[in-house]
């Protein structure tokens, strides 16, 4: 696949000081790369700044994605070590945020070289609870069904004559007026596929695999990954770093942007020196 | 009484419209509650509590919004109804349940809108919350409906591929001293389509083979190309000649059929393996595209068989014939109009000249790279192929 068809495919975008850093910004379930549009800007003066849309979300080239290759996350951290090696500027300081932060620690698992860091934003290897070891995700497998059940009563706010405009097909410009509603919005049966691989992993046993750099970054009041989750992945990766931001809910890019990018850029620091 | 003739300015009349907004705001017939950014309840209305069991002071200051939908909901808040209201400021419209205090669900619609400041800061979340039960339990028929369809639709689709593998031959014979390939193009996984073709042995020496085309898909179509399969082979045992085959198929089809059932084109062949390993073949053709000879001297040509007519729809047609030798190297290629009338692009069909071009381009080949080199290009159609397309080719090997 040529370099172009990459980044194509990913709706990639890249911005900032070109020869800073280089930060690729991995968003989770539910959204796109417009989730990282208020911590961009603070990024932007002092790191290469590179946003993508998992295949599936966003602007991505859905006729690249099938039910069967995208059921589990090894698809998507396959598809970030492409990314990352179009990217072609050494190692790169990978910011993933809440189930691409288990992507990001399945691709720094399986190519370490590709990363000089990992910034896990809201991380969960494991959002169901497992009675058997203790450990507490914050939620039930019927939970799970019911957040699936949600999805597909949501089924009626996609609309199929959105659907070219959505999907970056633009050959009906009468329909560019509604863009402003169509952020994050993903066809629900492509959701439906990534919310099973996100809410029914279990990534637990690859952090201890991690060996690059990291920093997890966990949120003060977070409904989706509570606190124990964040101290659980610090605890399980070898010599990483703990900050709790003062951000309430799972998305700190949003609710606490500045304390978010500073946390990423005291990172990058620390690593480029 | 006539209430709708009263003066405005009827003492009674104007107290109901002195409705002051705060009893609006509290008894209206929806749920109303502001919230601050990070969530939590700042102001409530009198009906949303009514709904949800709860006492205003358990609520106000100390709960989150999040709180109140049931855990699914909550996931869905979080992933999808919060980034967005941040991003646009705005949501319309989701469809969530609520948890009240007795523990049973109320299904809710909900829209929320960011209040800002007046430096463009925001302040506060305004939420309007609809009793959607019984729009929630359409809704649920709708989807309900939605998954039978469907359901149904990949029966259909498992059915018809059952039926269409029954019009055709499981696989093809072991001709001793002859080359076969055959392949076959689904224009549509719902329907069936209604080409067909067979090779079957024709007694001592001798091999029979047909291709067909009935017109139109589905079952009618199913049903004539059925017919067809069993009456040739039924009349080949009876008189092998293909002219007389596709004279007896005539006149069953025109006996078996309502008048507006479909008709048929068809191309069918007596093959007769020589003792220097070459073949004759005898080829009779009701109105079916012309066959395709590639030699192997690398020419190739159409095998003209003019003025031959549809079958199963005159009182008695007319059916043209030809013989050919087939030397070593030689291939004969039997299609369907589905290649032909295939669009390349836009209002482009494929065509004669176009095939006739690819065949002369191709010769000398076998029929396996002959097959194998239209199944490409017919892939390379995609949605441009309308109907389905069935492709034979019999040839003798080079020496």
């Amino acid at each position: 696949m040529s370099p172009m068809d990459v980044r194509q495919r990913h709706n990639v975008t890249i911005t900032g000081r070109a020869e800073g850093p280089t930060v690729v910004l991995a968003h989770g379930f539910g959204c796109d790369q417009n989730l990282w549009r208020l911590v961009t800007p603070i990024l932007a003066p002092g790191h290469r700044v590179v946003l993508f849309d998992h295949i599936g979300s966003g602007r991505s080239d859905t006729t690249t994605w099938s039910a069967e290759r995208y059921a589990t996350l090894d698809a998507y951290a396959e598809d970030v070590r492409e990314l990352c090696h179009d990217l072609d500027s050494g190692p790169v300081i990978l910011v993933g945020h809440s189930v691409s932060a288990s992507i990001a620690v399945l691709a720094a698992v399986a190519e370490p070289e590709l990363f000089a860091g990992l910034v896990l934003l809201a991380p969960s290897p494991r959002f169901i609870d497992d009675p058997a070891t203790g450990y507490r995700g914050g939620f039930t497998a019927d939970d799970i069904d019911e957040l699936l059940a949600s999805l597909d009563s949501n089924y009626l706010g996609w609309s199929a004559t959105m659907a070219p405009v959505i999907m970056g097909n633009p050959d009906r410009p009468e329909l560019g007026e509604e863009l402003t509603n169509s952020f994050c919005r993903t066809d629900p049966a492509i959701a439906q596929v990534f919310a099973r691989a996100t809410f029914l992993a279990d990534n637990r046993d690859d952090l201890a695999g991690v060996t690059v750099p990291t920093l997890v970054a966990e949120c003060a009041y977070d409904a989706i990954a509570p606190r124990d989750v964040g101290a659980f992945v610090h605890a399980h990766i070898n010599g990483s770093q703990l900050i709790t931001l003062d951000a309430t809910g799972h998305c700190p890019q949003l609710s606490a942007p500045e304390a978010t990018a500073e946390a990423i850029t005291a990172f990058t620091t620390t690593l480029t020196g | 009484m006539m209430a709708d003739r009263r003066p405005a300015h009827d003492p009674a009349f104007a107290a109901l419209l002195e409705d002051s907004a705060e009893d609006l705001y509290d008894n209206a017939p929806c749920g109303y509650l502001s919230t601050l950014l990070d969530g939590r309840i700042a102001k409530i209305n009198s009906t949303l509590l009514t709904w949800l069991g709860a006492d205003r002071h358990d609520l106000v200051g100390h709960t989150y919004f999040s709180d109140l939908l049931t855990v699914g909901g909550k996931l869905y808040y979080e992933t999808h109804f919060g980034p967005l209201l941040r991003m646009q400021g705005e949501v319309n419209g989701i469809a969530l349940e609520l948890k009240t205090a007795t523990g049973t669900r109320l299904p809710v619609l909900i829209s929320s809108a960011l209040k800002y400041g007046g430096h463009g800061q925001p302040l506060l979340i305004r939420t309007t919350i609809f009793d959607a039960r019984d729009r929630r339990a359409y809704e649920t028929e709708l989807l309900r409906a939605r998954h039978t369809a469907e359901r149904e639709h990949a029966r259909l689709q498992r059915i018809t591929a059952t039926l269409q593998k029954t019009l055709l031959p499981p696989q093809l014979p072991t001709v001793p001293g002859l080359e076969l390939a055959a392949s076959y193009h689904i224009a549509s996984p719902d329907e069936v389509g209604g080409d067909f073709y067979d090779v079957y042995p024709q007694g001592p020496g001798q091999w029979g083979l047909f291709l067909g085309d009935v017109c139109g898909k589905g079952a009618d179509a199913a049903v004539v190309t059925s017919v067809a399969r069993y009456t040739i082979r039924a009349a080949a045992v009876h008189n092998p000649d293909p002219h007389s085959v596709l004279t007896t198929l005539d006149t069953v089809i025109n006996e078996h059929s309502r008048p507006e059932a479909p008709y048929l084109t068809i191309t069918a062949g007596l093959i007769r393996p020589a003792d220097d390993g070459t073949a004759d073949i005898t080829l009779a053709s009701g109105g079916h595209p012309s066959a395709l000879l590639l030699r192997a001297n690398g020419t190739a040509d159409y095998i003209p068989t003019p003025g031959g007519q549809l079958i199963g729809i005159l009182p008695r047609t007319h059916i043209t014939t030809a013989n050919l030798h087939l030397e070593h190297g030689d291939t004969l290629l039997l299609y369907t109009d589905g290649l032909t009338d295939a669009h390349t692009d836009g209002d482009r069909r494929y065509g004669n000249n176009a095939l006739l071009a690819l065949a002369r381009q191709l010769a000398p080949a076998s029929p396996q790279a002959t097959v194998a080199a239209l199944d490409e290009i017919i892939e390379g159609f995609g949605e441009g192929v309308e109907d389905d397309v069935a492709l034979l080719a019999i040839g003798v090997p080079k020496r």
